[in-house]
């Protein structure tokens, strides 16, 4: 509204000097400039207001800047006029809206045989849009105003509708302006909500409208449009439920609005434009207004602020600005170079290393030899980033010009930043060595000959895993106990299973009686030990070791024992059988003194001291050598000369002197879990076996740690034996193999035993995960058997 | 008994080390300040030997600094600068807040700034140490000198580092000091041997970067800070060296002739005179006017034995160095529009020949297309409609070729539309692929190299040792089989000789001996003799997965 008073103001300056004059003046322009109306102005000329209605043209043409578009009014009107004004732009666009509804029948081609509501809506909203341009032009809507006086008479004219007319008359002395179209009282709703009714709405009196009786259908509508000549101007109007027929100016404005034009015809969108004020400097002011007292009086809050800086000087807390420096950007920064001014710490300094220098491989054309093929590719891609060995994929450009940038480019200097100031830098010393200096220079196994080397036999016939072998004291025999509860007896030169004798279990361990002078063999399954008689061999030997088992006379005081002794009679004893010995748990491993008489069997149970019998066969004796349990027993063994006793658990092995009946040692194996054990014929040697692949060699008179651990193997070992004779130690393990090593122990006790493994013996399959699991040598020969899990049991020589 | 119980972690390696966190409380920094300071400090972090100990106990990863290093970063001045630019910032922030715009433009006038020559003199106390350095330097700079203005980082520095990188490469033409140059996927590489020093960098091509997002350019700015500053000073001591005018200045013969030319496009003076500089075209001017050439020949000293073997090689190489230094010389090129410009006209004017290009492409062109002197053209084009009959038309790998091969090639493999013979990286001379090249060349000119030859046949005799082993391990995985199955044997024509099969058993004997040895190795020899070996094994890999490829396409007859 400021601008309408602004105007006013203007006006009641301006208009008072040349009143007159002007008047007369804009007159004849308004004539000149709005020829077609000419009726109308004559009109209203002839009327009392038109006065006013001139006056308010005069002066949107003085002014020709501000919005005038609502000046229709006299000067006293003018505070009631701005409220209005929104108002009546408001009514333009209902006019123009009604009008539309028209409309949207000539915008369609008068081919088309429908016009859907959509399609009004389109149309609709393009006039509003058009709508909205005319809006901004000032005159516009003032004309029209004056034309729509005229259109009253043009609608007359078509005699289409005498409500209009009526209605019309009406307006015209009330002037409220914006209810004149409307016959339809329920407002600017959506028609749909009065579907279901018999009426479409309510007339100003408050009656019914009621809807025409029969609807147009698609026929009659088809009909219309081949029979009526005017259905292309025939709009339907839906809150009269009418068909209005557009009349020719109406179409006309319709084909202005579309083609962007302003609605109205006479509007000059060009019309000179006067300023107002100009830059000629006249002798009189504009206004006429005394200069203000302020405008010749110094500033009070000036002095002020240029005191307040006075002071800030004097004090020197504002300085003046500094001048710009005056030195070189760059200059000789090491013309006095002072090599002794370095500091310390650069003595220290590690430089960065220099970016890596491209191979071929980064050429835009390499040699066709560093392009990857397709499955490199793949995995080049399927590959991590970090993992990849080449950062990037060599490609080849047929020329210069097709090579495109690099994608990654700004990445790799980035890291290359991050390397240079996170990375810690270290100088890492180049180990320069020789790899053949590393490996020990052992004899060659050629001069540590004679050892087994080839696999010459395979002795064929159990059906399960070959738990444990045992060879006869004479070297021509070979007892093997399997999982398929047989006992078989080899001859070794042939490999002809001499005898298989049926047991009652899986046979954990056999042995065969080391004095060449008796012929027995223990074999141990479940819970029972049994001592055979092969009756293999000299015949005087078979018949003497029967006779001194029948010879047992039972003493006079009956001990209690732990184990009870039964004759074998009958078949059994045909079989072989002689005495059985019954154990109270299961047994795991039986063992012969080196004279023969003595028997150990270990019956493994981490719960109870009743874990490792002695039986004394002569004299049907058993006795339990401890009192505590010292830990799970995986296996024990007789000295060969001495009467020691050496008993594996787990991760230690004790020795016991038998005679004074006191520990006497106890050996650190550094192994998780013994698996096995061998005593070196003389005596002062030991070999430990464990499942965790490591063999352990212990000098008995060295230390109570292993001399030296052998990890050979690549699993777990199963059995480890010694040779009665030559220097050589075997071990067998769950990945296949046995190896030979030469273990040399001296008489001179300050000589430490020598170790070199000479050779590697495969053949044996691995079943089930496991591979051989006993090894024995041959009593003389340097021979040596295995047992494997793959049922077979192989000599090498 | 007496004394006070020692406590753990106040004495040995925890007091040497101080965490990143505590080193940045101490300095009172923020971490993009700390990170700042250490990048143009030069302090990295530092991997404590037991880590544990330095970290009291704790296995927590945390970065460690050298306590000295964070002692020495308490005297930078530069700390206090960091402080008052986060003051001035905050002054800032108030003042536009409340709109005092004056108040904002007396603080915009007095920013604190701060120089960073203190800092190149202490990191670099003498020049040689600063140019050993330069190779980061080089590549930053380059790639900055690409990015396009907008926001990335600051316009100023973006120019900066353009008008360091012609200084630069000004300088290489000057004293014609490029060796080595390489067409790579990324970019490409020049070597050039600077007093001594061989300085490696990688210039982009010519486009646009995608800029990626996760890369923080704070620190790359900050890097080029460092770097700018750095690369100006050796750029102002390297042309003191060559007595020429720094903020280099074209020769006024050459700019007299160059002025004559289209000056009115330009719109401003100093931008088209960067560009003419950046042309390369003209010679610099020089603080004393003296011989272009200066033939520094040097004196003979009496010398015997071993000395005066030393003494040849030298010379020799200094002859060698000469002649590529004057490769190009006499020659008259023509750049094509297609071809990349700048490091066209870069190396060849490194190895003075004369180059033009056409006037639309770029300011500095001297003389035209039509010119009848000019003896090659570089095109990159499969074809190109009028040729002239006196010049050759070669594609620019021919250039690079040539300059690493320190010859000029034969243009006939070079000419337009042919395929081009694979492009090798020089920095590898001394592996076998580039020797092919140097065969090439050898079949060319018939110029001898024994020292070539020889590495040849190691090579030769690698080989076929290698696959004699080869050969040997199939047979005796053969061996093997028939050991367990039992097949009518065919008799080979290797086997019925005695001798062969006697060899065979004797070195089956050795791998045995020393298997079985190995097998008695002590667990850290053993581990540290499975390091080296597994370390050969690859390379040997690499190495004979190359060498099928490589004999494959012999074959193919490449060459």
């Amino acid at each position: 509204m400021r601008t309408v008073n602004l105007e006013s103001q203007k006006n009641g300056t301006m208009s008072k000097a040349k009143e007159k004059s002007a008047k007369k003046r804009v007159v004849e322009e308004d004539d000149d400039q709005l020829p077609i109306f000419d009726k109308d102005v004559t009109e209203k000329k002839a009327g009392e207001e038109d006065d006013a209605d001139l006056s308010d043209s005069e002066e949107s043409v003085f002014s020709g800047l501000e919005d005038s578009g609502s000046d229709s009014h006299d000067e006293e009107e003018d505070a009631e006029e701005g409220d209005d004004e929104d108002d009546d732009d408001a009514v333009i666009l209902d006019e123009i809206l009604t009008k539309s509804s028209g409309v949207e029948t000539a915008t369609e081609p008068p081919a088309t045989d429908k016009n859907t509501p959509t399609v009004n809506m389109g149309v609709l909203f393009l006039l509003q849009k058009q709508y909205s341009r005319v809006q901004n032009v000032k005159t516009a809507p003032k004309q029209k105003r004056k034309m729509k006086k005229g259109e009253g008479v043009a609608m007359d004219d078509g005699g289409e509708k005498g409500l209009i007319n009526t209605r019309h008359g009406d307006e015209y002395e009330h002037d409220t302006s914006d209810e004149e179209d409307i016959r339809n009282t329920v407002g600017n709703i959506p028609m749909e909500w009065y579907q279901d009714y018999p009426h479409i709405g309510y007339n100003l009196d408050g009656k019914k409208i009621f809807k025409p009786i029969r609807n147009k259908d698609e026929l009659d509508e088809f009909l219309d449009k081949m029979e009526n000549p005017d259905y292309w101007r025939t709009v339907h109007d839906k809150t009269t439920a009418s068909d209005i027929r557009l009349s020719d100016e109406q179409v006309d404005l319709v084909h202005r609005l579309q083609k962007g034009q302003f609605g109205d015809v006479n509007f000059n969108e060009y019309e000179p434009s006067v300023d107002f004020f100009t830059n000629e400097v006249m002798i009189h002011p504009v206004t006429n207004r005394p200069q203000d007292k302020r405008s010749f009086i110094p500033s009070l809050i000036e002095k002020e602020k240029v005191s307040k800086l006075v002071h800030a000087i004097k004090m020197g807390w504002i300085k003046p600005r500094k001048p710009k420096e005056t030195t070189p950007q760059y200059y000789d920064l090491w013309a006095k170079e002072d090599p002794n001014a370095i500091l310390g710490r650069h003595k220290m300094h590690v430089p960065a290393p220099k970016m890596r220098l491209p191979g071929h491989e980064e050429s835009y054309n390499p040699p066709p030899e560093y392009l990857l093929t397709e499955e490199e590719r793949m995995a080049w891609e399927q590959q991590d980033a970090e993992d990849r060995k080449l950062p990037f994929l060599p490609q080849k450009h047929s020329c210069l010009r097709a090579v495109p940038a690099f994608s990654r480019f700004i990445h790799e200097r980035f890291e290359r930043c991050l390397d240079l100031y996170l990375c810690p830098r270290q100088r890492k010393m180049r180990v320069n060595v020789n790899p053949e200096d590393l490996i020990p220079k052992l004899p060659k196994p050629k001069d540590l000959q004679p050892f087994p080397t080839t696999m010459s036999l395979v002795y064929i016939g159990h059906s399960s895993l070959v738990r444990s072998i045992s060879a006869s004291p004479t070297g021509q025999w070979l007892v093997s106990g399997s999982d398929d509860c047989t006992v078989r007896f080899w001859e070794v030169n042939t490999g002809r299973c001499m005898k298989t004798l049926e047991v009652g279990g899986a046979v954990k361990s056999v042995a065969w009686n080391p004095n060449p002078a008796v012929c027995l063999v223990a074999v141990c399954f479940e819970s029972t030990v049994l001592l055979l008689n092969p009756g293999l061999g000299d015949r005087l030997v078979v018949s003497s070791t029967d006779q001194l088992i029948t010879s047992y006379e039972p003493p006079e005081e009956d001990k209690e024992q732990a184990v009870t002794w039964a004759l074998s009679e009958g078949p059994e004893h045909d079989n072989g059988h002689r005495l059985t010995l019954t154990h109270p748990k299961a047994v795991k491993q039986v063992v012969w003194h080196g004279k023969g008489d003595y028997l150990a069997s270990v019956m493994p149970d981490n719960s109870s001291n009743l874990q490792v019998l002695i039986h004394q066969v002569s004299k049907r004796r058993t006795q339990n050598p401890f009192r505590k349990n010292k830990g799970l027993v995986q296996c024990v063994s007789f000295h060969p000369l001495r009467p020691y006793f050496f008993v594996a658990t787990q991760r230690y092995v004790r020795v016991y002197n038998l005679i004074k009946q006191e520990l006497t040692k106890k050996l650190m194996t550094n192994c998780k879990w013994i698996s096995s054990m061998a005593i070196h014929p003389g005596g002062d040697n030991l070999i430990c076996g464990s499942y965790d692949c490591r063999l352990a060699w212990f000098d008995l008179d060295l230390s109570t740690k292993p001399y030296k651990m052998l990890r050979h193997h690549k699993k777990a070992l199963r059995g480890v034996a010694y040779h009665k004779h030559y220097p050589l130690f075997a071990s067998g393990a769950d990945d296949g193999s046995v190896i030979i090593c030469h273990g040399m122990v001296y008489n001179d006790l300050l000589q430490n035993p020598l170790i070199v493994p000479v050779k590697v013996l495969k053949g044996h399959q691995i079943t089930h995960d496991l591979g051989v699991l006993d090894v024995t040598f041959h009593p003389t020969q340097p021979w040596v058997f295995s047992s494997g899990a793959d049922a077979t049991i192989r000599l090498f020589t | 008994m007496g004394g006070l119980q020692k406590k753990k972690y106040e004495r040995g390696s925890a007091t040497n080390y101080i965490t990143r966190n505590k080193a940045r409380k101490k300095l009172q920094l923020s971490l993009a300040d700390f990170r700042r300071l250490c990048i143009l400090k030069g302090i990295y972090p530092h991997e404590p030997k037991h880590k544990k100990k330095v970290n009291k106990g704790s296995t927590a990863p945390r970065t460690f600094y050298l306590l000295k290093d964070i002692r020495f970063l308490l005297h930078e001045p530069i700390v206090r600068k960091f402080r008052e630019y986060k003051v001035f910032v905050r002054k800032l922030r108030k003042a536009y807040g409340k709109a005092e715009w004056t108040a904002v433009e007396r603080l915009r006038d007095n920013k604190p700034g701060y120089k960073l020559d203190h800092i190149i003199k202490e990191r670099y106390p003498t020049f040689i140490d600063a140019l050993r350095d330069i190779d980061d330097a080089l590549s930053m700079c380059f790639l900055f000198s690409t990015f396009a203005r907008t926001g990335k980082c600051h316009v100023q520095t973006i120019t900066l580092c353009r008008r360091l990188t012609v200084e630069w490469m000004n300088y290489v033409v000057t004293s014609r000091s490029l060796r080595k140059v390489f067409i790579s996927i990324k970019g490409i590489y020049y070597q050039a041997e600077v007093l001594g020093q061989l300085i490696t960098w990688l210039v982009p091509y010519q486009f646009a970067h995608d800029h990626p997002t996760d890369v923080d350019y704070r620190v790359m700015a900050t890097f080029t800070e460092m770097y700018t500053t750095l690369f100006g000073f050796i750029n102002f001591r390297l042309y003191q060296t060559l007595n020429l005018v720094y903020p280099p200045k074209l020769n006024s013969k050459a700019e007299s002739e160059l002025k004559a030319e289209h000056e009115e496009d330009y719109a401003m003076d100093s931008e088209s005179y960067m560009e003419k500089l950046s042309a390369l075209s003209a010679s610099l001017a020089r603080v004393v006017a003296t011989a272009e050439e200066e033939e520094n020949q040097l004196d003979q000293f009496p010398a015997d034995g071993e000395d005066l073997e030393n003494m040849e090689a030298r010379e020799k190489e200094q002859k060698e160095q000469e002649a590529q230094n004057r490769l190009f010389e006499g020659l008259k090129f023509f750049l094509n529009r297609e071809v990349p410009r700048e490091s066209l006209a870069f190396i060849l004017r490194c190895f003075g020949a004369e180059v033009s290009w056409d006037k639309s492409l770029c300011i500095g062109g001297t003389y035209d297309v039509t010119d009848e002197t000019i003896t090659h053209q570089i095109v990159d084009r499969p074809d190109i409609d009028k040729q002239y009959i006196n010049r050759y038309y070669i594609q620019p790998q021919w250039v690079f070729d040539s300059v690493n091969a320190k010859m000029r090639l034969p243009v006939e493999d070079y000419f337009l539309g042919v395929t081009l013979p694979p492009h090798l990286s020089p920095f590898k001379l001394k592996l076998m692929a580039l020797q092919r090249g140097e065969k090439h060349v050898q079949e060319e000119e018939d110029d001898d190299d024994d020292e070539e030859e020889d590495n040849d046949e190691v090579d030769d005799e690698d080989l076929t040792e290698e696959k004699n082993l080869k050969k040997m391990k199939d047979q005796r995985s053969q061996g093997k089989t028939l050991a367990v199955k039992v097949t009518p044997g065919k008799v080979k024509p290797w086997e019925t000789g005695s001798v062969v099969n006697k060899v065979r058993l004797e070195k089956e004997e050795k791998a045995e001996e020393k298997r079985l040895a190995i097998m008695m190795m002590k667990k850290k020899e053993k581990y540290l003799y499975d390091k080296i070996m597994f370390g050969k094994k690859r390379t040997t890999r690499e190495k004979t997965f190359f060498g099928y490829k490589e004999t494959s396409s012999n074959e193919r007859n490449i060459y």
